[in-house]
């Protein structure tokens, strides 16, 4: 009877997340470079739309994901000291932050929805181009950003589980490794969509 | 390969709460463009603190992680750049 070993590449699968999320670097840089030339074509008006957001929830959601960030940090450090219970305890905070994110995100969406402000509302196309486009780019970047969130939370969900029944241990977590990969990703993200549409007032 | 203990954690998120607070301060204040710079400064700080650290970066070890986060900046500037020599221009 031939031992199967199972083929593991811990280097090689960190590797292949880091190429993922530099690609994920250039999706949104597209939309970046978007914001810039828009913005710049209409500076007054990116001022003026940028009253509608609400910058404390903005400013909590900031504060959210970087928490989220050091606890998926610390999740990872105490699984790789064998302190399973402790790092699951940080794992489920992580995820509880990422739900506060959506929620707060939720709100604000609902907000302005409410308000008849979205894409191709007449409220909102009585307004001038330049405030169509800063909006058109809010919900398209804070939408695009906010579905990566909900991926980001099912997955760190899975991590959990997989801890929960041991698959992921002190032997074993780099698939942990590679989600707090993403999830900082995310959070690096939201640090420029922050400033951007929030802070420009 | 991680010897450093959690309180470098705790650290750099400190740093980066702080850092939150410089930038709403700044943004109340009436720099005019100066805003917008320091501003996206201070956010490209947090991102390195994040990368670094949290992303352990800092702490790896081979040519590919050390170019290829400048590298995809140096991507992301030339397509932002080179569209505003066309758009700076019309």
């Amino acid at each position: 009877m031939i031992a199967m070993e199972i083929h593991r590449d811990d280097t090689g699968s960190k590797i292949g997340m880091w190429l993922f999320l530099l690609s994920e670097i250039i999706l949104f840089g597209g939309l970046f470079l978007l914001y810039s030339a828009y913005r710049y074509k209409n500076p007054l008006d990116f001022h003026l739309a940028a009253w509608d957001l609400n910058r404390s929830l903005g400013t909590i959601n900031t504060l959210n994901l970087i928490t989220s960030s050091l606890f998926i940090a610390l999740s990872i450090f105490f699984i790789r000291k064998g302190d399973r219970k402790l790092s699951m305890i940080f794992l489920s905070a992580t995820i509880f932050l990422g739900l506060l994110f959506i929620g707060v995100k939720y709100i604000e969406w609902m907000t302005k929805i409410g308000h008849s402000l979205y894409p191709n509302s007449p409220r909102l196309l009585g307004r001038s181009q330049g405030e169509i486009l800063f909006f058109g780019l809010y919900y398209t970047m804070t939408g695009l950003h906010g579905l990566h969130v909900l991926v980001g939370l099912f997955i760190l969900s899975v991590m959990l589980v997989l801890m929960v029944k041991g698959k992921i241990n002190e032997n074993r977590f780099v698939p942990l490794e590679n989600t707090g990969l993403y999830w900082h990703l995310v959070d690096i993200i939201w640090i420029f969509l922050f400033p951007l549409f929030y802070l420009i007032t | 390969m991680k010897n450093e203990n959690y309180q470098t954690y705790i650290l750099v998120w400190l740093g980066l709460v702080i850092l939150t607070g410089i930038t709403v301060s700044i943004a109340g204040m009436n720099l005019g463009r100066l805003s917008i710079l320091i501003v996206l400064l201070i956010a490209a700080i947090k991102s390195g603190l994040v990368l670094n650290y949290f992303m352990h970066l800092k702490y790896e070890t081979g040519l590919l992680f050390k170019f290829m986060i400048p590298i995809v900046l140096a991507v992301l500037t030339i397509f932002i750049g080179l569209t505003f020599t066309d758009i700076a221009f019309r």
